[in-house]
């Protein structure tokens, strides 16, 4: 490596970094779900954790929804169970 | 029959007046005629960068509520033949401007225009709405900077689900990504987003990039759209953006960093 070099390398630019941002934001804005809290598939994920130690289901078993009425916010959890074969 | 064109941003101060007044003068300079509307009902300014502050005497509103008609209210440009431009009101609050008015006053200005160029208040609510709720295309006037690049996309979303196309169910509004203000140095050393990334975050066809440049500046100071300046690097852009607008193919300039002496000396 010429000593020129030392001055050619080049950092990472944080451009990059925002890139990679926005890239996520802007996914978030498009699925159509910006309106939802930001903890909500981290807790969708966690209740489909739970409920496969007692049954196996799919990955969409777990159907959440956010319903505002004035300041009263209600959350609304569907769990669908595979048919029972006993 | 009229094309209806909003340029839009949601972020405020990043080149939307500029380019408003660049694209209708680069338009009307191609033989169109074309008039610019300020949407921005209490803090007009395109007045002032087209230069015909002091001919204003009546505006958008006045001809919206009837105090005024059209042909009253319209300014006809000096330096350019077939540009026109409707002031926005100074004194007026936002709501003074109602859809029901703003599509009768387009639909009139459509029997006998080519383009309507809306100019778009900042920010995401009512002004907004208004201004690009009529339009054909859109120009998302974009800086290379994150909360803009957002604000963008934000702006994409109100274009698909707020407009009259989207309510009526008719083919979208077309999008077109304005780049301003871009820095293409700083972009090469990685500190500012590229062309092509925000390309690939906002995946909608580039129609133009203007420089940052101190012509804009110094025509604003005069009342002259960039797009009239000799020798002005954003002017250029603004003209070729037109050029491409209207189907011809021009290539992309300005987006490379000019080199300096050590960069030369170093072969970078
Ligand atoms: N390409 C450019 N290079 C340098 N300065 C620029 C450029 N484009 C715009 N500016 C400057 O940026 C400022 C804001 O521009 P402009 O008024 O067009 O933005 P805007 O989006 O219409 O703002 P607002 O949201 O307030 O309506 C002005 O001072 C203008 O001179
Ligand atoms: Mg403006």
């Amino acid at each position: 490596m010429g000593w020129l070099d030392v001055f050619r390398s080049e950092k990472k630019g944080s451009a990059q970094h925002a890139k990679e941002r926005l890239q996520l934001v802007v996914a978030h804005r498009r699925s159509g779900h910006d309106d939802q809290p930001a903890y909500f598939p981290q807790l969708q994920q966690d209740l489909l954790a739970v409920l496969r130690k007692y049954v196996q289901v799919g990955d969409d078993a777990v159907q959440m929804e956010i319903e505002r009425e004035g300041d009263l916010e209600v959350l609304e959890l569907n769990i669908t169970l595979p048919d029972s074969k006993h | 029959m009229a094309k209806i064109i909003v340029v839009t941003s949601g972020k405020g101060g990043v080149g939307k007046t500029t380019t408003a007044a660049s694209f209708a003068t680069g338009l009307a300079m191609r033989g169109n005629k074309t008039i610019v509307i300020d949407f921005d009902v209490g803090l007009r300014n395109l007045d002032l960068i087209m230069g015909c502050e002091r001919r204003v005497v009546f505006d958008f509103i006045n001809v919206i509520q009837g105090e005024a008609n059209l042909k009253q209210a319209m300014i006809r440009d000096k330096r350019v033949e077939n540009l026109y431009i409707l002031a926005a009101s100074q004194t007026r609050d936002k709501d003074a401007l109602a859809l029901e008015g703003v599509e009768r006053t387009l639909n009139k200005l459509a029997e006998d225009f080519d383009y309507i160029v809306c100019d778009s208040p900042a920010g995401i609510e009512t002004g907004a709405i208004m201004a690009m709720y009529f339009a054909d295309e859109a120009l998302v006037v974009t800086n290379p900077e994150v909360s803009s690049v957002r604000d963008s996309d934000r702006v994409l979303g109100m274009l698909s689900s707020k407009t009259k196309r989207a309510k009526e169910g008719a083919d979208p509004v077309k999008e077109h990504l304005v780049v301003t203000r871009y820095a293409a140095n700083r972009v090469g050393k990685g500190e500012m987003l590229s062309l092509s990334d925000i390309n690939d975050i906002l995946g909608i066809p580039l129609l133009g990039v203007i420089p940052e440049s101190e012509t804009v500046l110094n025509a604003s100071n005069s009342g002259m759209p960039v797009a009239l300046e000799n020798n002005a690097d954003a002017g250029h852009a603004y003209l070729d953006m037109v050029a491409r607008f209207l189907g011809e193919n021009r290539p992309m300039r300005f987006t490379e960093a000019k080199k300096g002496f050590l960069d030369r000396l170093m072969g970078r």
